[in-house]
């Protein structure tokens, strides 16, 4: 199964109320695999294409507003036309699931993969003082396993979150376990785990009111306080990263996604000729794993930052280790996807020489 | 057991359904597989590829620079990939689609005439299951009986009766597959 029909499926399998899409290369089947599988006839989910993407991340955010877990898809031009609607979820604190299968950049750029929205993503895009979370698949079995994942964080901190996925594992396949299968949560669950919804007002309670607007500075502020003591805990306690062999890595590669697979073919072969080294995988790209990457920077000889961009992690990595440890970049744009040999390359010009 | 596979041509001669359907046997063995197509503004007679990885372990990297084995269906193929193969891997070429054979003397190349086979066979659909019965002689990394479960699995209901033709054309890879030199 592809990256992209796994994301599908899962939808369905996790309870999901509403998926709301418009086409876009390389992230099209997310949608074209839901119309074939006609989840309205079975959980009840809801699927529209959107005549926008502006119109689908709305409609996220309406249902969210509901209670109700919805999401859409898009590729980076798509997900770039959403940010608005992102900042007002963010704002608003209402829950949703992004999912962007990158292509490059900027603009409309290629149909190609690349990860050059890793700042888009991890620094907002919309306006203000905000983060989404943010999970980066790097394998089919884990856009399923995701779907779910993001919506139980989305809720548990009502707030967006994102998979930051790109065309290689949206485009591939492998083989997968799907999720088990989990029912749509009734209206009176909604009721109790989202006491916030604007799901109608009963007599015995006060109306809710979802709105990133407030005109007061004093409790806009306020407001703020509350966002950023939000955070602050999903950085204590939502923190996901993998490592292989690092026990012993004298140099370390940290990639996510799809560049993290190509980045341990780079530590198989530099094992095989004798180089230690080790890859750290982030999985949350925010919150970022900042305190291992520090601490395994103490201990090795140099990081590279394999990124398929031209160097964007490679900054929340430098302030992990704030001047520690030698830190270099490698990357490559608009579309084009290094192969493990240059890499390798890289790593010995820049790191081993 | 890990074999790194590209399988190069014309969009429209069944590359990446042929990627597919070896991969699909494969895990019904219980592999780890990966399916990595060239996917983009591709289309009929344009040129497709599609990277196929079989392994008893986890796979790494969906892309690669070199291969153990590459089968090639067009001259623009050949030339991309010839040098990627790794010494004493194994070269696949279609005779029909190649105006400059491959002259490396450190691998294995074999010639299928899939394409005369195929038309003779008036099966010109079934032409990527007898590369891919070729393929499966010189390197069996799958069972028949899996790739006929893995068609079974991956072709639409409505072309099921299509699938003895492509069990005969993958019997008659395996029979035309010739060492060269």
């Amino acid at each position: 199964m592809k990256g992209n029909e796994a994301i599908a499926h899962a939808a369905i399998r996790c309870g999901c109320d509403g998926y709301f899409g418009y086409p876009i290369t390389p992230q099209s089947e997310v949608l074209e695999t839901l119309a074939l599988e006609k989840p309205w006839e079975t959980t009840g989910m809801v699927v529209l294409q959107a005549e926008s993407e502006l119109a689908s991340i709305n409609m996220v955010y309406g249902g969210g507003a509901s209670g109700k877990r919805c999401m859409t898809s898009s590729s980076s031009p798509g997900v770039a036309l959403m940010q608005e609607g992102i900042a007002y979820m963010a704002g608003a604190e209402i829950p949703g699931l992004i999912v962007n299968v990158q292509r490059g950049g900027p603009g409309l750029g290629t149909i190609q993969p690349s990860q050059s929205d890793y700042f888009q993503a991890t620094r907002g895009g919309g306006n203000g003082d905000y983060n989404v979370i943010v999970l980066a698949p790097a394998s089919v079995q884990e856009m399923a396993d995701f779907v779910d994942l993001a919506f139980e964080l989305a809720f548990k901190y009502r707030n967006p979150a994102m998979i930051l996925s790109d065309g290689i594992i949206g485009q591939m396949m492998e083989k997968l376990v799907l999720p088990p299968f989990k029912p749509r949560r009734t209206e009176a669950q909604i009721q109790e785990e989202c006491p916030w919804a604007t799901n109608g007002r009963k007599k015995e309670r006060q109306p809710n009111i979802l709105t990133s607007l407030e005109l007061d500075s004093a409790i806009m502020e306020k407001k703020n306080l509350h966002l950023q003591a939000k955070y602050k805990e999903i950085k204590e306690k939502e923190v996901r990263f993998e490592t292989l062999m690092c026990e012993d890595a004298e140099y370390l590669i940290v990639a996510f996604g799809s560049a993290a697979r190509i980045g341990l073919k780079v530590v198989e072969m530099c094992r095989e000729e004798g180089i230690k080294a080790g890859l750290l995988r982030p999985i949350t790209l925010w919150p970022f794993p900042s305190e291992e990457i520090a601490r395994l920077g103490q201990r090795v000889k140099g990081i590279l930052s394999f990124e398929i961009n031209a160097g964007q992690m490679v900054e929340d990595i430098l302030m992990a280790t704030n001047g520690q440890t030698p830190v270099a970049h490698y990357g490559r744009m608009g579309g084009v996807v290094p192969t493990p040999d240059e890499v390798i390359r890289a790593l010995k010009e820049k790191l081993i020489k | 057991m890990k074999e790194e596979i590209i399988i190069a041509g014309f969009g429209g001669q069944g590359v990446l359904s042929m990627g597919k359907i070896l991969a699909y046997a494969a895990m019904v063995e219980g592999k780890e597989v990966s399916w990595m197509p060239s996917y983009g503004p591709e289309q009929r007679g344009g040129t497709a590829n599609v990277t196929v990885i079989v392994s008893d372990n986890r796979i790494s990297s969906p892309i690669l620079s070199m291969y153990d084995t590459a089968v090639i269906l067009n001259q623009p193929s050949l030339e991309k990939f010839e040098p990627a193969i790794k010494p004493g891997g194994i070269l696949i070429y279609d005779g029909y689609g190649i105006s400059t054979p491959p002259t490396r003397k450190d691998i294995t190349i074999y010639r299928i005439d899939a394409m005369d086979a195929a038309a003779e066979m008036k099966a010109a659909k079934a032409f990527n299951m007898i590369v891919l019965g070729g393929l499966l002689k010189v390197r069996p990394l799958v069972q028949i009986n899996d790739v006929i479960h893995a068609l079974r699995k991956t072709l639409p209901v409505r072309h099921h009766d299509l699938i003895p033709m492509n069990e005969a054309a993958l019997r008659k890879g395996m029979d035309i597959i010739s060492l060269v030199g």
